[in-house]
């Protein structure tokens, strides 16, 4: 009973969100008020109905339901009840249940965080918003509802798959999911305003802490699916260019440079057409991102099972939603006025180098992921593209990139001095160029890859720390300063996680039979033993493997290899020993005794220096956004931009 | 006016990509193989004494047996669930009696292999046990099921990758056995 509930409700949001995409931005043409006002409680009834409707799938997976089809094909009833909630999104359907359930939260934050706007652009907002819902909705109904019977229903289900039975996948999805599908509130601003005629500094200001707030999530939901894959897979890398890892990161990217262009649209009132495009193409890429999971056009560790017809449906509404904006940009943007004129040494200019860079990175990011189905299509052969080509792109990309976030924060709207400039960052550079020198040889040999990591590093930590110092003269800064800081000062924490594991890990894999030892980073990795351990649905094969420096043991590590009941396939459980400066990893291969005899084991024994920086440099970066975002001024100024908006 | 139709320009032929790129399988790698004369092998046949000495009548197969024939052959285990799927399909082709059908019984143990047969039916002419994955190797052999079509000449004409459906088998083997074999 209680999926049919769940299916009635999925349709009557479908219908709201008709609705709620169709009469507002009617209204709101016309100035019918009562159209308009239509907007808010759609949206609200919109997200009940999804939630129940989401909340009906998750009690079809606790109770073990498996006359539900997605349930029986993703569950298990000896599966934790943890992971029995999580496998929620655990396969198509319910990721794609989650993704709609996101945007209707997000829908709701606006019709409740939207007080001080005016009416009729809120009714906008709103009503783009139902319209993108109302296409995901039709999306699940049509080609893949959660709540389709199995009949006769299944006496157990399939098990989730091994891989994704981990706390990973509790919170990357939904972390993911919100950052992808924030992107769709500026997107919506931006239409709404293109829409309205309307594209000014106003504008600007009300998207800016939305697309920030996105931009968080995105941060994180990418630093956690990263730190997934390494310590999951059992390879030890953090990143591998994967065509679903791109298509998470081609948004961050163009994100990035859609809060940096916002900057000068709300400050300065130019780019405006540039920050329309550049909001439009963020949610653009998010859509483009779910075409290419959901399809099955690219292969890749993410690729779900294909069904033509779901990829035929995805690329009619990527159509008809990114052309449909586009073309509206290319009607409207003409008639928008230019803004303050800007000398060539000046922030804008300055931002504008940001924003070219960050595009052009994501450009290629996009091409490199898209070229194998290109040639493909084109019948000139099956090839694939990697690291290599992704490293060699983006690299150079990011060094102008690096150097300039140090600069760009000293210069002074419409015009700068350049002189000025490099007085204040002389000490910087010094400072910058005694790491490069210096600082590899104190931890490890010096290569010139290892050299400029730091250099630009250092050169980020310490014109950061003049500029806040510099500040603080002149009282305590608002929260937006500390937030850009500190989201500059992740870069850096991040370059120098990069450049220290690229250049100093060391990977071992070796033989081991109990008692044997490895030597790796000054350490002794020595087997205790193997022993076999019950799991709630399945057996694993737990080693013991100590750490030990100088003779004094530092940890004890248990590494697995897991045989789930369900799947023949064993999945590694790697163990990581991790520090602020390194991470010791261990991970079981294969049995390499013959059955009965003592264990020989193959392990994969990784020393990762300063890899936690990685992530801790996202988490400044998160962080940063969340400062910047929840900044006084928008609370205040938003209401005096209403106010004059209402006068006018 | 014009620059502003850039952008709608480019997602265009994108999506124009991205459609021609809905009709393709990305997993399909063409195999260097096809067209080229099928690897030889002697390996011993699964219904075989494997206690026999190698001289024996009837204990090993080599694709040299087939010369002048049309044959397929098709790499599959026990230990292999998509192999599971296709077998009835395979039973059915064995019932036409078109062409013979050698099995590749690949990195798989005797008796489980024997059994799977006993339990499922068996479609070969013949299997043959490629223990240690040798030929399988030779075969480039990345995903069990795989079939090979190998015409008269012995070269092969045609790979398949993962299970034969009945539609790959209406439409593109049935049609080219026939065409071999005229």
């Amino acid at each position: 009973m209680t999926p049919e509930l769940g299916q009635l409700a999925l349709i009557l949001a479908f219908l709201v969100a008709l609705i709620q995409g169709v009469l507002p931005i009617v209204g709101a043409h016309r100035g019918h008020a009562g159209w308009i006002a239509l907007a808010r409680p759609a949206a609200q009834t919109q997200f009940a109905l999804i939630l129940f409707s989401f909340a009906c799938l998750m009690q079809a997976f606790v109770a073990n339901d498996f006359s539900v089809a997605y349930v029986a094909g993703h569950s298990n009833s000896k599966l934790p009840t943890m992971y029995r909630a999580s496998a929620v999104w655990g396969g198509h359907e319910g990721s794609l249940l989650l993704w709609v359930l996101m945007l209707s939260g997000w829908t709701l934050a606006v019709s409740l965080f939207s007080r001080q706007l005016p009416q009729a652009m809120v009714a906008r907002v709103i009503g783009v918003l139902g319209l993108v819902s109302a296409g995901f909705l039709m999306f699940m109904l049509f080609t893949s509802d959660p709540f389709d019977r199995l009949l006769p229903a299944a006496a157990d289900g399939q098990d989730l798959n091994p891989l994704l039975q981990d706390p990973g996948l509790v919170f990357h999805p939904p972390m993911l999911y919100m950052g992808y599908v924030g992107f769709s509130v500026a997107f919506a601003f931006a239409i709404a305003a293109l829409l309205a005629g309307r594209l000014d500094a106003a504008w600007a200001r009300w998207s800016r802490p939305w697309t920030t707030v996105a931009w968080v999530f995105l941060t994180l939901g990418i630093a956690l699916g990263s730190y997934w894959a390494y310590y999951e897979l059992g390879w030890g890398g953090w990143w591998f260019w994967d065509p679903v890892e791109n298509a998470s990161f081609t948004p961050w990217l163009v994100g990035t440079a859609l809060i940096h262009s916002l900057a000068v649209t709300e400050k300065r009132g130019s780019f405006k057409n540039w920050t329309v495009l550049l909001a439009i193409c963020a949610f653009s890429l998010s859509l483009l991102g779910t075409f290419l999971v959901r399809s099955g056009v690219l292969t890749s560790v993410h690729a779900f099972a294909a069904d033509p017809k779901r990829g035929v449906f995805i690329l009619l509404f990527l159509t008809v939603v990114i052309g449909g904006s586009l073309a509206l940009f290319a009607w409207r943007a003409p008639k928008v006025s230019m803004g303050g004129a800007f000398g060539v040494v000046s922030r804008e200019t300055l931002l504008l180098i940001n924003n070219v860079l960050l595009m052009v990175a994501a450009a290629s990011v996009l091409l490199g992921t898209l070229y194998p189905l290109l040639i493909d299509a084109l019948g000139l052969g099956k090839l694939s593209v990697g690291p290599p080509y992704f490293n060699s792109v983006f690299m150079p990309l990011m060094l102008p990139l690096l150097f300039l976030i140090a600069v760009g924060p000293l210069a002074r709207w419409k015009q700068a001095d350049a002189r000025d400039m490099a007085q204040r960052l002389r000490l910087a550079a010094v400072l910058a160029v005694i790491a490069g020198i210096g600082l590899p040889f104190l931890i490890g040999a010096w290569t010139p890859l290892v050299a400029l990591g730091l250099l630009l590093a250092v050169w980020i930590f310490a014109s950061t720390a003049f500029q806040i110092r510099e500040r603080l003269k002149s009282g305590w800064p608002p929260r937006s300063f500390w937030g850009m800081h500190a989201a500059h000062f992740g870069i850096a924490v991040f370059v120098v996680g990069v450049t220290l594991v690229k250049g100093y890990e060391v990977e071992k894999d070796v033989r081991m039979a109990v008692g044997e030892t490895v030597e790796i980073g000054g350490y002794t990795v020595k087997l205790l033993g193997v022993n076999q351990v019950p799991g709630p649905n399945y057996v694993a094969q737990r080693g013991d493997v100590e750490l030990s420096k100088g003779g004094q043991v530092r940890a004890v590590l248990h590494p697995e290899k897991r045989n789930y009941f369900s799947s023949q396939m064993p999945m590694t459980e790697t163990a990581i020993d991790s520090g602020f400066t390194r991470d010791l990893y261990v991970s079981l291969g294969e049995p390499l005794n013959a059955p009965g005899a003592a264990p020989v084991w193959s392990v994969r024994v990784y020393y990762k220096p300063f890899i936690v920086w990685i992530w801790g440099g996202c988490l400044f970066m998160a962080l940063g956004g969340a400062l910047a975002a929840s900044d006084r001024r928008y609370r205040l100024k938003v209401k005096q931009q209403a106010l004059q908006g209402a006068a006018a | 006016m014009k620059r502003f139709l850039i952008p709608l320009a480019l997602f265009m032929v994108l999506a124009v990509f991205l459609a021609l790129g809905l009709n393709r399988n990305p997993s399909e790698v063409p195999s260097p193989l096809v067209g080229k004369p099928a690897p030889m092998f002697t390996l011993p046949r699964l219904d075989a004494d494997p206690q026999a000495p190698a001289g024996t009548a009837n204990a090993s197969f080599s694709p040299k047996d087939m010369a002048g024939k049309v044959w397929l052959l098709n790499v599959w285990a026990s230990w292999c669930v998509s192999c599971r799927v296709e077998h009835p399909v395979l039973v059915d082709f064995a019932k036409l009696n078109i062409a013979p059908l050698i099995g590749l019984d690949y990195k798989d143990q005797r008796a489980d292999a024997k059994g799977w047969l006993a339990k499922f039916g068996d479609p070969y002419t013949l299997s043959v046990v490629d223990a240690d994955g040798r030929v399988g190797i030779d075969y480039g052999v990345y995903g069990v099921p795989e079939t090979y079509v190998i015409d008269k000449a012995g070269l092969i004409r045609f790979k398949q990758i993962g299970p034969v459906t009945n539609e790959i088998l209406q439409t593109k083997i049935l049609p080219l056995i026939k065409e071999l074999q005229r």
